[in-house]
């Protein structure tokens, strides 16, 4: 008799809805724990999210005055309109730049949300327990906004992919960060100027978020990306917290801790730690010594044809892949390859590199969509003792994730960065546009390799090449 | 207890159970999860209604307008696209069911 009553009360049905739209957020993601159950559990944690959207409808004063209820369904509609076309028509190449952008998007939205809501309070009282959130999720929705808008920018290949770095950076990103918190204590403290500050606080932000992210390399996306992912899920939870919405407290520290895991997972792949990534890329800057004097020697030069009666008459083929072969959208022509392969009975598996491609998962995204059986798929520490089994590997648009100088030369930028033992496999084919080094610019003894042959060339040519004449012996 | 305090303390508890849940996401998973991650952070679509009601004047019409637009992006887009992916995963998962689907098309 006691729970229909207290659901009648509108605010506590609102509260109650939301605890189910929370507890279906985390079922539905409980659900990606495995590529069977993970379709529907989107589904659920979608569901959660509509109920939580109608929850917050239903709310007491929410659609009050005339004209907001079309102002919501305004941007219902333009967001819809954006959103559909652009998650329907995304190539999976280009999945990298889509998760920035929209990541982008949310803090975009957290920032304007706390500007406004910050200038409702101007001059009344505004209590610090709602201020602190407030001004949290302004800095680290403006941050995150800016960042995610430049690391877009570089994927997309609007702005170059290599470190953009200005003198002094570091204290520079130290200085903005300070303006940005010592405001946030002056407008906490009390003052006359708030407009001023609230402003100026989401400025300096921007800049921030610009500075951070422009001398960052191409290679170093799958860290940055995870990271400002993040930061979108915090300062999601921190406008909860100022709002007193536990349905966005909880959705936003799933968010946070999603990246938060992936952010360490990327950067230990890469033997790094965050803030070193955070302070620059590898550059241009980092002299080579050990280049022409170790592995001067010569590469050599390799034909489809070749290549094909290697592989066919192999047991056991590994294929490496990298972001060449998302440059190139070879996935398709690799499993073409790979069933061709099969067909002679030569075993394929797939290595993947934590960190191969532009962001978490990039490479497993692109053979599944070609239809590769993710069982082909290995990780790095589950493919590694198997390469000395290996009679080829095929290196397709992979570098510096099979250099191994990072496992023999101290004198090395990347010196400690697991790899994949690629080396240790009975031969070796890289299949590469040109003799270019990597992001790092760091030279790779791999292609000086004895048994390292190199196939030349666009690589979707050279893989249905080599599919065609394996198909022809 | 004080609002402020039950909030912290489902903010603790989620984070642990986010750390809890995400953890056991393989890396073949990980571009989908970031994208379904993308959609769950649009709930700040959220947070634009319930200030919208509360704003006066232009500017913060248009601004908050904007912010819906962009929550919305988040979630439509974010669910869409991260539906789309996953169909891939799925569909080739044991051989048997793939055959079963072919010969349903």
């Amino acid at each position: 008799m006691i729970l229909p009553a207290v659901f009648l009360d509108s605010t506590n049905f609102v509260d109650a809805c939301y605890i189910v739209a929370f507890g279906l957020f985390i079922y539905g993601m409980s659900g990606l724990t495995g590529p069977r159950t993970a379709v529907r559990g989107n589904k659920i944690a979608a569901a959660g999210m509509f109920l939580a959207f109608v929850a917050t409808l239903l709310k007491h004063r929410v659609l009050h005055g005339s004209a907001t209820p079309w102002e919501i369904a305004l941007g219902i509609v333009l967001g819809t309109a954006i959103g559909i076309p652009a998650a329907r028509n995304v190539h999976m190449t280009a999945m990298p730049q889509m998760v920035a952008l929209f990541n982008g998007v949310g803090g975009g939205a957290v920032a304007l949300i706390a500007w406004i809501e910050y200038r409702h309070h101007f001059g009344g009282d505004y209590a610090l327990r709602v201020m602190i959130p407030s001004l949290f999720a302004a800095v680290v929705g403006s941050v995150s906004f800016w960042g995610s808008n430049i690391a877009f920018g570089k994927l997309q290949g609007i702005i170059p992919g290599r470190p953009i770095k200005a003198p002094g950076q570091t204290l520079i990103n130290g200085g903005l960060f300070l303006i940005c918190v010592a405001s946030a204590v002056i407008l906490a403290a009390g003052t006359h100027s708030q407009a001023l500050f609230i402003v100026g606080i989401l400025l300096a932000a921007a800049i921030l978020g610009n500075m951070i992210v422009l001398p960052i390399g191409g290679a170093d996306m799958p860290v940055v990306i995870s990271l400002l992912n993040a930061f979108t899920g915090l300062s999601a939870a921190a406008t909860g917290l100022a709002l007193g919405n536990t349905a966005m407290i909880v959705a936003g520290m799933i968010v946070g801790a999603s990246g938060t895991i992936l952010t360490n997972l990327m950067a230990k792949a890469m033997n790094r730690s965050v803030p070193a990534i955070i302070a620059g890329g590898f550059g241009g800057e980092v002299a080579a010594p050990a280049e022409g004097t170790e592995h001067g020697g010569t590469v050599r030069s390799t034909s489809a044809a070749d290549v094909a009666i290697q592989l066919s008459y192999a047991r056991q083929v590994v294929i490496a892949p990298g972001y060449g072969m998302a440059v190139a959208q070879a996935q398709h022509a690799v499993r073409e390859l790979e069933k061709a392969l099969e067909a002679k009975g030569v075993t394929v598996k797939f290595a993947i590199h934590p960190v191969a491609g532009r962001m978490p998962g990039h490479m497993n995204v692109l053979l599944a969509e070609a239809d590769v059986p993710y069982d082909l798929l290995r990780e790095m520490d589950e493919i590694n003792p198997e390469f000395p089994r290996t009679d080829v590997t095929l290196v397709i648009g992979a570098n510096d994730v099979t250099n191994p100088a990072a496992k023999n030369e101290p004198g090395s930028p990347i010196y400690g960065m697991p790899i994949l033992e690629v080396d240790q496999s009975g031969a070796v084919i890289v299949l590469k546009r040109s003799m270019a080094s990597g992001f790092a610019g760091i030279d790779n003894p791999l292609f000086y390799d004895p048994k390292t042959a190199m196939l030349f060339g666009d690589a979707k040519e050279s893989v249905a090449g080599v599919t065609t004449e394996v198909q022809a012996l | 207890m004080d609002r402020l305090v039950i909030d912290i303390a489902v903010l603790v508890l989620a984070a642990f159970v986010g750390f809890e849940v995400i953890s056991k996401v393989p890396n073949t998973l990980h571009t989908p999860l970031m994208s379904g991650t993308n959609a769950i952070h649009g709930i700040v679509l959220l947070g634009g209604i319930l200030t919208i009601a509360a704003a006066s004047g232009a500017l913060e019409k248009i601004l908050l307008v904007i912010a819906i637009t962009f929550g919305t992006i988040n979630i439509i887009g974010g669910f869409f696209v991260t539906d789309r992916m996953l169909e891939m995963f799925k569909r080739k998962d044991p051989p048997k069911a793939d055959e079963a689907e072919e010969n349903q098309q």
